[in-house]
């Protein structure tokens, strides 16, 4: 089952191998990973979207937890939370073609970004299904480049991460 | 405040820590923390030969003693040399912290001479490790990697430091951190007391039990605790390899180590078992044999340090306890104590007469369960060196056939007794932990168990044994081949020896001991055995090398049957269990 693991840690150099390095070292799978600092400038926000059997996903938290630099994680999965992804895609857009892919757009609630004579550049956010749904749509034969800044999630309701 | 230089303040913190011995190799990227260690009196630095032996004889100094076991090593070869030892204390959970040199910082990542990304090339397997990138951070840094290095579940912490750290004339106010606190790292300290109960109460109601009990309760100093706890219940107690000398070897109701070279009634014991008290252990693949197949009727009870060992393999846990073996142990004494129950005695009764019936068919202290031939065989050497050393020496054992050979056959009564690699596997582990455990036990008798195959893998530190006298004694079983690669090759490659040979390019080890001012003895005949072993232990302060001709036929047994259960044993060259 796919899991979005959620990981408060230490902003120090080093602190991001570490949990990338745990995961090939221990043949865990890594769908996406996305990171940044957070409002406490000391401290990263990791989120890693996994796929696993639920012995796995316990590995996965436990050793990430044992980590020195991980200060917390929450598999977000676990309970109702909110999943956003952002897409990139420049999609070649000529002819009758140009108002289908503007249309499909918007159908998506995407953003064109950019227009260059033969393409769009189209700004797309939403949970991965989302975003594969609308790469399907537009066909692979029309993309010329895909850019996903892999999953970022957050707890629904008062639930919080935070030190 | 006082000023120092960075190198000052590395010796200065390892004072503070109370460490007095560190053993290491100099070089171009650690000459400034020379120089600093030159100019102090209060810690002492053990010249190996190779940086790999300097880790592992700090590792060996800490195994024999708990305290923190502390390397030095150069930048470059100097760390990835100290990579091996590393892994080994890591599999084996064993504190110490090895400080590397690194190129001056501006140099990093230019590919400069003896340049390695030494907290890359360290990072999976090693506890923690730090990146020194300022001076005024040393002291705080050494004192977080010592308080990671030996609190939790310990294991090696790197702190590498470039050189440009540790320029004398670089000085920086110090003082050093009287505790340290680290919002992402909180190690239990005691158990959850509803668990304790959950598993007093389980073990109550048990009727075929069996205390397992792993290396955690030798690191956590918990032996006594254990020993305590088992005898009130009268329960077997099974130790594994790391776990051996937790409980007493000598006592009834140890039947011996479990897992692949495990004891026949341990083994059989654990897949007949109803509940299994697991303590400090964690289910090593070679103990549970096919984890899918792993003791079927058994209720288990876990206690471990580390959540992550919890679960990991064996799946069925019923009662899960994170916390330091110690207080649980304390604790689960204390509510027994408070309890008006008492485990099963009728079913223990035959529970103790099933386990003895297979002890007295087959138990490997109960009888000669191999075949004498007219030359010395491995496992009487092991006996007679029990005999000669009283049961008391501490006992260094490299890997292979002659470590199995003297788990199986030395019976170990204290902690800490028997020191080995058993997670890695390290071969030329033996020799240079024996220098550790002899510089930390000035006093006592300490046996290195080895074979011709492993002691060639660190043999040059029978050069530091003379240099800082440390009188160890080299128990080598000399087989001529790689023994357990040829026990498998004859079990199951049809004795094929592929490279596992090379009887006519020996050297002869009597006079490679003479040529480092050692004394050599070489011994065929199996009724000499006993009076060289003797002389060999009189020569209290000599290094002495017992060059043993054993049977180089023989294997370990038992021997667990590959995919099969705990009870699924191969018991000889012809007999198997069904």
């Amino acid at each position: 089952m796919r899991h979005i693991i959620s990981v408060l840690m230490e902003n120090e150099p080093g602190a991001l191998s570490r949990v990338v390095g745990l995961f090939s070292q221990r043949g865990f799978n890594i769908e996406s990973l996305t990171v940044a600092p957070t409002e406490d400038a000391t401290l990263s926000r990791l989120t890693v979207t996994t796929i696993g059997e639920d012995g796995v996903i316990e590995q996965i938290t436990k050793q990430l937890n044992k980590l020195i630099d991980v200060v917390k994680l929450v598999d977000l999965t676990e309970g109702d939370h909110i999943e956003r992804e952002l897409m990139l895609i420049k999609i070649k857009a000529t002819g009758a073609q140009r108002a289908e892919v503007k249309r499909t757009c918007d159908i998506f609630r995407g953003q064109v970004v950019d227009v260059a004579p033969a393409m769009y550049t189209v700004q797309l956010t939403g949970a991965s299904e989302k975003l594969d749904a609308f790469i399907e749509s537009i066909g692979t034969s029309a993309i010329l480049e895909v850019v996903r800044s892999g999953v970022s999630g957050i707890a629904r309701g008062e639930r919080v991460l935070s030190v | 405040m006082e000023l120092l230089s960075g190198g000052e303040m590395i010796m200065r913190a390892l004072k503070e820590e109370g460490v007095k011995m560190i053993f290491g190799y100099p070089g171009g990227a650690v000459l400034h923390i020379y120089d600093a260690l030159y100019q102090q009196d209060s810690v002492e630095h053990i010249l190996v030969r190779h940086e790999q032996a300097a880790v592992h004889a700090a590792d060996g100094f800490s195994r024999s003693t708990g305290e923190v076991g502390v390397a030095l090593v150069t930048s470059g070869p100097g760390a990835t040399n100290a990579i091996t030892g590393i892994a080994t204390a890591y599999m084996d959970s064993i504190p110490l912290v090895v400080i590397s040199g690194n190129v001056p910082s501006h140099l990093i990542g230019s590919d400069a001479f003896q340049e390695t990304d030494m907290i890359g090339c360290s990072r999976p397997i090693v506890k923690h490790s730090f990146l020194v990138r300022s001076i005024e951070e040393i002291p705080g840094v050494m004192k977080k990697a010592f308080h990671i290095a030996k609190s939790g579940r310990p294991g090696p912490v790197v702190v590498d430091v470039p050189k440009d750290m540790t320029a004398p004339q670089e000085k920086r106010p110090f003082q050093y951190p009287e505790t340290i606190k680290l919002r992402s790292y909180t190690p239990a300290l005691k158990g959850h007391t509803g668990q304790i109960r959950k598993a007093l109460d389980l073990l109550l109601e048990a009727k075929r039990p069996v205390i397992y009990a792993g290396g955690g309760v030798v690191l956590g100093d918990a032996a006594e605790e254990l020993t305590i706890l088992s005898r009130r219940f009268g329960y077997p107690v099974t130790n594994t390899l790391m776990g051996l000398g937790a409980f007493p070897g000598s006592d009834d109701q140890f039947i011996g180590m479990l897992g692949m070279h495990g004891f026949y009634e341990a083994n059989q014991a654990m897949h007949q078992a109803d509940v299994i008290f697991a303590v400090g252990a964690r289910f090593d693949d070679r103990v549970t044999n096919n984890p899918k197949k792993f003791c079927p009727n058994a209720r288990i009870i876990h206690i471990d340090i580390d959540p992550a060992s919890i679960q990991k393999t064996v799946r069925h846990i019923e009662v899960p306890l994170v916390g330091p073996v110690k207080p649980v142990l304390a604790d689960m004494i204390e509510m027994l104590n408070q309890m008006d129950i008492e485990p099963d005695q009728e079913a223990l009764k035959a529970w103790w007469e099933t386990i003895n019936g297979w002890r007295e068919k087959h138990g490997l202290w109960t009888g000669d369960r191999y075949t004498r031939r007219d030359q010395i065989m491995p496992q009487d050497v092991i006996r007679v060196l029990y005999e000669v050393t009283n049961g008391e020496a501490f006992i260094c054992s490299d890997v292979g056939q002659h470590q199995m050979f003297a788990a199986q056959y030395y019976k170990y009564d204290k902690p800490r007794q028997w020191i080995n690699s058993g997670g890695l596997g390290t071969m030329g582990f033996g020799l240079p932990a024996a220098m550790g455990v002899q510089l930390a036990h000035p006093e006592r008798a300490v046996a290195v168990v080895t074979g011709e195959g492993s002691i060639q893998m660190c043999i040059e530190e029978l050069s530091t044994c003379t240099q800082y006298n440390m009188p160890v004694k080299i128990i080598n079983l000399n087989n001529a081949a790689l023994g357990m690669v040829k026990q498998w090759q004859d079990m199951q490659y049809g004795g094929r020896y592929a490279g596992s040979t090379y009887s006519d390019s020996l050297p002869d080890f009597v006079k490679l001991a003479e040529a480092y001012g050692h004394i050599g003895m070489k011994v065929t005949d199996p009724t000499h055995l006993k009076t060289k072993m003797e002389e060999c232990f009189s020569m209290k302060d000599r290094v002495v090398f017992m060059d043993i001709y054993v049977d180089p036929e023989e294997h370990v047994y038992p021997m667990h049957i590959p995919t099969g259960s705990m009870k699924d044993m191969v018991l000889s060259k012809t007999e198997r269990t069904k």
